[in-house]
Order: C-alpha cells, then structure tokens, then sequence
C-alpha cells in the first residue's frame, strides 16, 4: 500500500477546513453588516461628544457614561428592570398553564391553539394597544360597564398608569413566553410521566419532580424571550402610561429623537446591550446547569 | 496600559472615518437666474398632513418642476437627516425657526434670493422681524402661532386664563388636565407662571420649573403631544395645554372646546422654509418657496390646516365663516408677537431634555 505523502494529507486538509466558507458567507456577512458594525459605532459613539446643534463632534471622553451614574437615569434603569421582571413573572403564571393545557390537547386542536396564540401578531401592534386605550380609559368600555352595572360610581383609573403599561406589555409579549414552553413541553417523552404515576406519583408530584424540571430550559428562554423587549419598549410606556413612566427605550429614543443627543443615546443603548449579553450568558450558563448538572471537576490525564 | 488602547483607538478611529465621510462638500456657487427650471427635481421634506394633498401636482403644473413631497413627524426627525448625511436629498425642509436657526448656525442653509421671491411681499412686516431669522435671510415663514389652553367650556366650572390654572388645577379637574410632553413646551406654562423667559438658560429657573411640574405632574391624566384634543372631545380630559392650530381640531369636532392665551403670555413659534446648501436645485427650489408664498396657496392652509399663516393676503381670502369658527385664527400679527418668539438654545437645550425626562420619570 502506498503511503500518501504527508503534504498531500496536509493539503486536504486545508480544503476541507475552507470548504465551508461558501456556505459561511452569508450568514457571516449578515452578521458583520447588521450586527457586529452597527455595535461597533454604537460602541464608536458613545465616547463622543454632543455637538452644540446637534450632530456628533469627535473629541474622545467619558462624560456620557459618568452621565449614567446620575441617579436619574439609574432609576430609570432600575425602574426598566423591575417593570421587565414583573412582566415576566405574570406571563410566566399565564403562559406556563397556557403552553402545558396547549400540550395536552388533542393534536387537531394544539394546531388551533397554537395559530390562535399567534393571531394578535397579525394585527399592526399599535391597533392592539389601542384597543387597550378604548378597554382602560375613564370614559372606555370596562368603566362604562362596571358603571351601569351600578357596580362603582366614579371612573376607575386605569389608563396612564404603570399598571396599564404592564399590562400592556403583558398582552404583547405573552406568546413569546408560551411558545418556547410550549415547544419544550412537547418535545418531553410522555412514558415518562406515566413511568412516574405507575409508580405511584400524585400529578402534582410528577409535575413538580418531571414535567417542570424538565421544562426549565424552556423557562429560561421564555423569561429572557419576554423580559429583554419588555424592559426596552418605548410605544406602550408613552401609550398606555401617558407620558409619565419612562423605561430605558424611551430614554434612548428621546436622546436620538427629541434631544439630538446621539453619543448619550448610543452609551445608554450599549448599556441594554450589556445588559442583554450577560441575561443571554446567564441563560445558556443555566439551562445547561439544569439539563447536564453540575460540572464535574475535569482531571487532566495528560501527563 | 498601551496595548489596551490600541484597539479602541482603531475602534474610534474607524468610527470616525465611517462619520466623517458622511460630511460632503457643498456646493456654493452662485444661483442662475436664467436657469432652465424644468430641467431641476425637487425633493421636499414636510410634515404629513400640513400642506395641500395636490401640492406636487399644482406646483409642477404651474412651474414644470418635478417634485417629490417626503413627509416627516417631527423637527428632531428630520434633523437628524440633515446634520449627519452629506447630501440628503432634501432641497427644501420644513422645520420650526428655531431649528432654521440651529441649521444655519451650522452652515447648512443656502441664504434666501430675495430676487426669486418676490411673494415674500404678500408676508405681514412683523413676520419679518422674527428672533430666530430677523428680516428671514436663510428661512421664510409658512405658518405660525402660539400655545395656550384648550378646553372644554361645558365641563370647567369657570374658564382658564391663567397658566396656573392648569399647573395647580382646582380639585374637581384633577386627573382631568394633560400638558405637552416635548421639552421646550412642557417647560413653558411654569417657566411663563413664574415671569420666565420661554429661553431661559438659568439654571435656577429649571430647578423650580422642576419643582413646580413635579407636583402638577400629579394632578395630570397624561402628558400628551398627539391625541391631547380627542381626549377633550371624549370629555376624558377638560383642560390641555395646546397649540391652537391642533385646539382647533378639537373645536372642528365639539364648539364646546375653547382656545385661551394665558394672561401671562405664551410663546411665539414658526415653521419655516428653508433651502439647504447641498440642494443640487436652488433655482427651482426658491421658485417652490415662492409658490408657497402666493395668497393661493397659504391662504389654503390657513382655511382648511386651521393654523395662522404669515401672510397678509392669504389671510384675506380665509372665509369669515372660519374665522368665526375658529376664534383664535382672528389673533393678528401684532397680537402674535406680543408673545415670545423660541429661538434655540444650543449647548442649554440638553438641560430641558433632561427636566422633561427627570419630570417624566419622578
């Protein structure tokens, strides 16, 4: 047998490490042009300055993000970061028992179900958040109900609170909690539950020692598919809030278009985007947590 | 400590080029008056809404110019389209005078040729002395007028005419107010309240703006730019801060609806036309300015947009039966500028950027 010589070997290798790269080229491409360059700029921008019109003068400082220490916009963080937890935790008590009644329809139905979760994102958002308007507003549909029913007197005020905005959001982001629950319930090996309940588990047992552990990665991406665009959204806040709850997306929407500020604007977008990466890591750090269990410590068998 | 630096100043740096080039040359020579018009395109940027739906087809057909209308919702919109582009397109943007004002502070906009504009005449002479462009050199006036309160007569147990009325309403109207929620104009009531100047770039004075809008900020139902006027028509809210050409849309819906300057006075505020320097079609683009100027066309805006326009003899071709319905298009030019004329405040402006978000947010 002839032995091949070794540059041969070498070179094949080569082709076969490139061989790929046409396949690579548009993915890359989409990812540099769209992703990765306009974080670059953002990251450009944010180390300059304000011009006195406007615009962006090039001298280097770190004003805008000595400004983010301003308890100001720190509270407006913190006032994102809560109404984003918040809304996460209610679409996850509604989606949870939403994705796993979903589950356990007949397959004809799921179908049904599942279009019907999907439905609202075929209406323009900004019909359906003014349908809440006409819902919540103190002379809308709800108030005028409760009043003929004799059941209040005065007008409830609902709109123009942090509530409505909640709510809001709420309604929004919902289905992206159900469907990542959904499709991580469905995927799950239904002979385990009955392996469970032959054994003798409750249905609350196995639901809490099977069905929901095995669910948490579905969890997980549920929570951060909901509470990234909750904390951000800037429509709903001015909508439904009436102008007087401001989340870090209006900050940064007012600094592009209100006060033509775009290297503060660009520091507080990057601090979302840091934001962002480290929920995302957090994420993938937990969910393989949970599905492989702890690391065991590795031992180096190269001596 | 240099090794870290390196690859940011290449980051900065590359940033940099990315933004630089982006600030072209302008053209600066001088405009032909024997210029073949119709071989000139126009592009112009206005509001949606603010100008006749036949505008483009009118004006071709009286000047042979082609012409494109792009719209734009706000002044900061369209700022941004000219301030960071080179070319942007546009030959002829719409934008308040104190923008006009900010623009040509920047060196973007072509002086006016007065010699293309002869219309300029029909313009009333105090819309010539202007704060923001005395004697229009770089902007000519397309409408104007001013902000006030505006509510409903039927549901306010005695009229507003004072801005205190709406910054510390009576208790039956709290929760029923909404006030303006952009910068300049959600200052105004307090700083007018207070005998401030609407320009003010004291420190001080935004401190008690501050506080005193914290605590009407209380007693609002909303802060409100856009729908303020359905929400009066609805009866939600009694009493809003406006400008009166949008009260007048609410007056068009329910003749409840009154506009009242505050005795403490008010601003002054004026779109413009303006020409910017990077315009490829200058001649054709003062001939578009000037159209706008004949009685025609602005006394068109004033009869069916509702707000004031500058122009004497456009007002005179309004119909009295709208000048009856809409009391506040009656103010003349003297009573406008008895208010305060806004001119922009450069470096300050940031400062009411951040009361508007310390209010909004507190």
């Amino acid at each position: 047998m002839a032995r091949q010589p070794a540059s041969s070997i070498a070179r094949k290798r080569a082709v076969q490490k490139w061989a790929g790269v046409p396949f690579l080229a548009p993915g890359s491409f989409m990812l540099i042009v769209f992703v990765l360059a306009p974080l670059i700029l953002i990251l450009g921008y944010s180390f300059f300055q304000r011009g006195r019109f406007g615009g962006v003068v090039f001298t280097f400082s770190f004003d805008n993000f000595a400004r983010l220490i301003d308890p100001l916009y720190v509270n407006v963080i913190m006032t994102s970061i809560g109404m984003g937890f918040v809304v996460t935790l209610l679409a996850l008590a509604l989606g949870y028992p939403t994705a796993l009644a979903i589950v356990r329809l007949p397959p004809k139905w799921r179908t049904i179900a599942l279009v019907a979760v999907l439905l609202p994102f075929w209406t323009n958002f900004l019909v359906r958040t003014y349908a809440w308007i006409l819902l919540l507003n103190n002379a809308g549909w709800i108030n005028q109900a409760l009043q003929g029913l004799g059941i209040i007197h005065d007008p409830l005020t609902m709109l123009y609170t942090p509530q409505a905005v909640a709510i809001g959001l709420l309604y929004m982001y919902l289905p992206l909690m159900i469907l990542p629950l959904y499709s991580s319930l469905a995927s799950q090996d239904a002979q385990l539950v009955e392996a469970a309940t032959n054994l003798g588990a409750s249905p609350w047992r196995v639901f809490r020692t099977v069905t929901f552990p095995m669910s948490i990665p579905g969890v997980l991406t549920g929570c951060v598919f909901v509470f990234v665009p909750a904390m951000s959204n800037f429509v709903i806040p001015e909508l439904l809030g009436g102008g007087k709850t401001v989340l870090i997306g209006n900050l940064i929407r007012d600094q592009f278009l209100k006060a033509r500020d775009w290297p503060f604007g660009a520091a507080l977008a990057l601090v979302l985007t840091v934001l962002l990466i480290a929920l995302l890591v957090a994420q993938q750090w937990a969910s393989r947590r949970v599905t492989e269990g702890p690391k065991e410590k590795k031992v180096t068998s190269r001596a | 400590m240099r090794s870290k630096i390196i690859p940011f100043v290449f980051v900065a740096a590359l940033a940099a080029t990315t933004l630089t080039s982006c600030a072209g040359a302008s053209t600066n020579a001088a405009l032909d008056p024997n210029a073949d018009l119709t071989k000139e395109t126009l592009v112009v940027s206005n509001w949606a809404d603010y100008y006749p739906e036949t505008l483009a087809a009118d004006f071709e057909a009286a000047t042979g110019i082609k012409i494109t209308i792009v719209n734009h919702a706000t002044n900061e919109e369209v700022m941004g389209k000219l301030t960071t582009g080179a070319d942007s397109g546009i030959d002829v943007a719409f934008v308040s005078g104190q923008y006009a004002q900010a623009l040509n502070e920047a060196g973007l906009l072509q002086p006016m040729e007065k010699s293309m504009i002869p219309n300029e005449k029909n313009l009333y002479t105090e819309a010539t002395t202007l704060g923001y462009d005395v004697g229009n050199n770089y902007s000519m006036p397309y409408a104007w007028g001013t902000t006030g309160i505006c509510y409903r007569s039927d549901l306010v147990p005695t009229a507003p005419t004072s801005w205190n009325d709406l910054l510390n309403p009576a208790p039956e109207l709290v929760g029923k107010t909404t006030m303006l929620s952009t910068e300049r104009w959600m200052a105004l009531p307090a700083l007018k309240a207070m005998g401030m100047s609407v320009n003010s770039t004291n420190p001080d004075d935004l401190a008690q703006v501050k506080t005193q809008l914290l605590t009407t900020k209380k007693t609002l139902l909303a802060f409100d730019d856009t729908t303020f006027y359905s929400k009066l028509v609805s009866g939600e809210s009694v009493m809003a801060e406006a400008w009166d050409g949008w009260c007048n849309y609410g007056i068009a819906e329910d003749p409840n609806i009154k506009f009242v300057v505050p005795s403490e006075g008010s601003d002054l505020w004026v779109d413009t036309m303006t020409v910017l320097k990077t315009s490829k079609n200058k001649e054709a683009a003062m001939a578009f300015v000037n159209y706008i100027l004949s009685a025609e066309t602005q006394g068109w805006v004033a009869s069916n947009i509702l707000y004031k326009v500058p122009n004497a003899a456009a007002m005179k071709l309004v119909d009295p039966a709208v000048l009856a319905a809409y009391p506040n298009m009656n103010m003349t030019a003297a009573d406008l500028l008895k208010q305060e004329s806004v001119i922009d405040l450069g470096s300050f402006s940031p400062e009411y950027t951040k009361l508007a978000t310390e209010v909004a947010a507190g």
